[in-house]
């Protein structure tokens, strides 16, 4: 899933000075799995707001709307109806969502609630891992379930560097596990690596230019 | 011959070959490294100039090493993967080699996160064993990684590194191996201290093979106070250094003294140890010992090649 975090309060706060009415639009998909932007996230950030502003004695109005993703069009029905009154909107989405809506409502200014991290997993309860850098190119097979690129700090094909510790660890940092470490481990109890032993070579970068994606089944349909 | 360089000739020679090393300092003082120049200059067969080393910025490798040229020393130029993309290296490659710089040590680069820039973007667009091949492809190929034809092939002696102190230990010869078979002409160690697991390590290697096909430089460091040697064994990664040389230099009167005595007696060892073809001696910020140190080991004079 993609990990988000809530920016720094007064950031927000900042984005949101000198409108009188402001839609703060939550996502139920994974920044709402990561308690960082759905619905209740959502209500704790308005109340938030409303202290501050009214603090400040500033008037301001921000309503609540939760909608189930902000990356697709389809759930954006209810949101076009309410959302003409709003002079600007604030997103509780990933970093994909956020442009999603300001794409659709181009007029209006949409500001990021959330930093997007990463693409992760849960470790434990409000403890997520980074895993995934979309490189296009994946090569888990080869590396026993391990991405080097993410997880090793200089992501290197042909790792371990000479920093690795005596624990284990990455020279970066005590608690980082050296990824090369892992994969030699795995792969040694998997009798499998042969994977290693040759030179890989250099990586062909695919995602250095704006990914588009359409799967085959659907490229008559998209044809220009 | 690859590159006709004085190292090559000396290693190819069959000599014990001597490489030093040379910080260049954070800006264009160029007395600096003059200065540095002055204490290695018919030392050593050549002298390491270091990339922006721990990641902090400092007059660039390739600059400070015309610098060493024009001090009658031959640089061997170091690169990392941490600071330029592959158009950027093969570039500087081509710059470096046009204006004399025949030898070169390819490395990944400590992580910028120990500098002083730790926030900025690592590139790590290849790595060191991918940057080793590519320099190779140069050189033989005359082409460029992409496979374009080179217009004046860089005629360059290709270096890496080794340490035989990192986890996991029974990997590090079979990395070693895969140096060597991206086109490693030799290899300069991790500083050494536990000797016996450096034994262990080059048994491992010329087992292998390997020594026949690259020429081992033996890594050392001299400790200069007892401080220093608890740091590095505390703090650094792969570098292990056993209690018993902790105590020495700690226990003595003269720590300075004693970690230059330890430094000789080390490379005495070296020399008779199958397989290694020479010593590299990092002596960082003690340039102006080496002299000493070279001469106490009988590492001088150096053959005339």
């Amino acid at each position: 899933m993609i990990v988000a975090e809530r920016k720094p309060f007064d950031e927000i706060k900042e984005m949101t000075k000198g409108f009188k009415k402001v839609l703060n639009v939550g996502c139920g998909g994974c920044t709402s799995i990561c308690m960082a932007g759905g619905q209740r996230e959502v209500g704790l950030l308005n109340e938030e707001l409303k202290n501050a502003w009214a603090q400040e004695k500033a008037s301001i109005q921000i309503d609540a709307f939760t909608i189930e993703r902000q990356c697709n069009a389809d759930f954006f029905k209810e949101l076009d109806q309410i959302v003409k009154p709003y002079e600007a909107i604030l997103s509780m989405a990933c970093g994909a969502g956020v442009q999603f809506v300001a794409d659709r409502y181009p007029n209006k200014p949409v500001f990021p609630a959330l930093n997007t991290v990463f693409v992760g997993v849960d470790r434990d309860l409000g403890w997520f891992e980074e895993n995934c850098r979309t490189c296009r190119e994946c090569v888990l097979g080869e590396t026993a379930g391990v991405c080097p690129l993410t997880r090793c700090a200089k992501s290197l094909f042909n790792g371990p560097c000479g920093g690795t510790s005596r624990e284990g660890n990455c020279e970066v940092s005590k608690d980082t596990p050296c990824a090369w470490f892992e994969i030699y481990k795995r792969l040694k109890e998997q009798n499998r690596l042969e994977n290693i032993l040759k030179v890989k070579p250099a990586r062909e970068w695919r995602n250095q230019t704006r990914g588009t994606l359409i799967q085959e089944a659907f490229k008559t349909r998209y044809a220009k | 011959m690859k590159s006709g360089s004085r190292l090559e000739r000396t290693l190819e020679a069959g000599h014990f070959a001597f490489t030093g090393e040379l910080g260049p300092p954070q800006g264009a003082n160029v007395e600096a490294v003059r200065k540095k120049a002055s204490y290695l200059k018919g030392i050593v067969d050549a002298v390491n100039i270091t990339d922006n080393q721990t990641a902090v910025v400092r007059m660039s490798s390739w600059g400070a090493g015309l610098i060493a040229i024009q001090e009658g020393l031959e640089p061997n130029y170091q690169m990392v993967c941490r600071d330029r993309n592959r158009i950027a290296m093969q570039s500087d490659i081509l710059g470096a080699y046009a204006h004399g710089i025949r030898n070169m040590l390819c490395l990944s680069g400590d992580h910028q996160q120990f500098g002083n820039h730790p926030l900025t973007k690592g590139v790590f667009d290849i790595d060191s064993i991918q940057l080793i091949n590519m320099v190779k492809g140069m050189r033989d190929d005359k082409k460029f990684l992409n496979g374009d034809e080179i217009d004046g092939a860089p005629q360059i002696f290709i270096g890496a590194a080794a340490n035989p102190f990192a986890e996991p230990f029974e990997w590090r010869v079979h990395r070693l191996a895969k140096k060597v078979s991206a086109g490693a002409d030799f290899i300069q160690t991790q500083c050494i201290y536990d000797m016996n697991m450096f034994r262990e390590w080059m048994k491992q290697a010329n087992d292998m093979g390997l020594t026949e096909k690259v020429h081992i430089l033996a890594g050392i460091t001299p400790l200069k106070s007892g401080g220093m040697a608890r740091y590095m064994a505390k703090n650094v990664s792969g570098i292990i250094i056993p209690d018993e040389i902790i105590e020495r230099i700690v226990q003595a009167k003269k720590a300075a003294e004693e970690g230059i005595k330890i430094c000789v007696e080390q490379i005495e060892e070296l020399k008779e140890m199958k397989g290694v073809h020479g010593i590299h001696l990092m002596a960082i910020e003690w340039e102006h010992r080496v002299p000493e140190i070279a001469e106490r080991a009988k590492l001088v004079p150096r053959p005339q090649v």
